[in-house]
């Protein structure tokens, strides 16, 4: 098995399981923000418009570390640093 | 498949490669200048307005109250700068739903571009309420310690400004592109759809980060300015009582 071959195997599956990690993790965060957020609003319906913009500013924040392994998966894929020096293209 | 808008050139002048970013973020300033023109060029202060006057009207005083809501003061001097990065970001963003237009947002360089524009406006507005001398001073507020962590806080937050508005628009046009490959006859369009309500909430959770941030370092100085002489002249009043 030549290196390019064996960085393309690691890089794949490196790429698929952050992406995996990532939501995963995201997800829950999120899901578990949201359901609060609408308890709150159930509890305090007048200060829903405050409580929906800062769950929107948290879910953004919140969602921006599933957004960076996605990123790192593009790059591993699309823009692999090792493989470019391995194969000198 | 072309993953981001830089790599489509055009033509070059001199150094520099006019991409698909840069000749797409002059159709969007185009259309927004062009727009805004067509309005306000028979705008009335009276009864019959025209439609394009309510929707502006409408934007700007949304704008004005998201803007109220998070500083605790005055808008109008905010108003410009976060106004612009809204209508920019959502306009860029949900004219991608032309084909053939490539969103300038769905490139690392405008976004990169539109934070660091954030990241100079925060100590611009924050020097300009609280001045230089006690914005300098909140870096080292509880103590010099905090003062790594401070600068760290602002690179990184700049850069997750970039990388959140680039992810998002972004991993829309590529799931546009990998489903056209697998099922293009319905979900291409759903997923588009989707990308539209995408786009809109980043260019507006982008325009509230940037208030937040701006409110962080304008309000809670302004907050302590004004207990300060509060708590002084209650200790000077306290004896008397």
């Amino acid at each position: 098995m030549s290196e390019l071959v064996l960085i393309g195997i690691v890089s794949v599956f490196t790429a698929g399981i952050t992406v995996a990690i990532g939501s995963i993790s995201n997800a829950l965060g999120q899901g578990r923000a949201l359901a609060q957020a609408l308890q709150s609003i159930a509890q305090q319906p007048d200060e829903s418009n405050s409580i929906t913009r800062t769950l929107f500013v948290g879910l953004a924040m919140i969602e921006s570390t599933a957004i960076y392994c996605f990123v790192i998966a593009l790059i591993l894929i699309f823009a692999n640093p090792f493989w470019s020096a391995v194969s000198g293209g | 498949m072309t993953l981001s808008p830089d790599e489509i050139i055009y033509f070059t002048v001199g150094p520099f490669n006019v991409s698909a970013t840069l000749v797409f973020t002059w159709v969007v300033m185009l259309v927004l200048v062009v727009a805004s023109w067509l309005v306000t060029r028979n705008m009335r202060a009276s009864a019959p307005f025209t439609r394009g006057q309510h929707v502006l009207e409408a934007l700007v005083a949304f704008l004005l109250k998201e803007i109220q809501d998070v500083t605790q003061h005055d808008a109008r001097p905010y108003l410009p700068f976060v106004g612009t990065l809204f209508l920019f970001i959502v306009t860029s963003n949900v004219l991608g739903i032309i084909p053939g237009f490539h969103q300038p947002a769905g490139s690392l360089m405008t976004t990169a571009a539109l934070a660091v524009a954030v990241f100079f406006a925060v100590p611009a507005f924050g020097i300009r309420r609280v001045g230089l001398g006690r914005y300098l001073r909140s870096y080292v507020e509880p103590s010099p310690l905090m003062l790594p962590f401070t600068i760290i806080g602002e690179v990184s937050r700049t850069l997750s400004l970039a990388i959140r508005l680039f992810g998002n628009v972004m991993s829309g046009s590529v799931i546009v592109v990998v489903l056209l490959s697998i099922t293009p006859l319905l979900f291409p369009v759903v997923m588009q759809a989707f990308g539209l309500l995408i786009g809109v909430l980043q260019g507006y959770i982008f325009a509230i980060l940037a208030i937040v941030y701006i409110a962080s370092a304008t309000t809670i100085d302004s907050a302590r300015l004004e207990a300060e002489p509060k708590s002084t002249s209650s200790q000077k009043e306290a004896p008397h009582e």
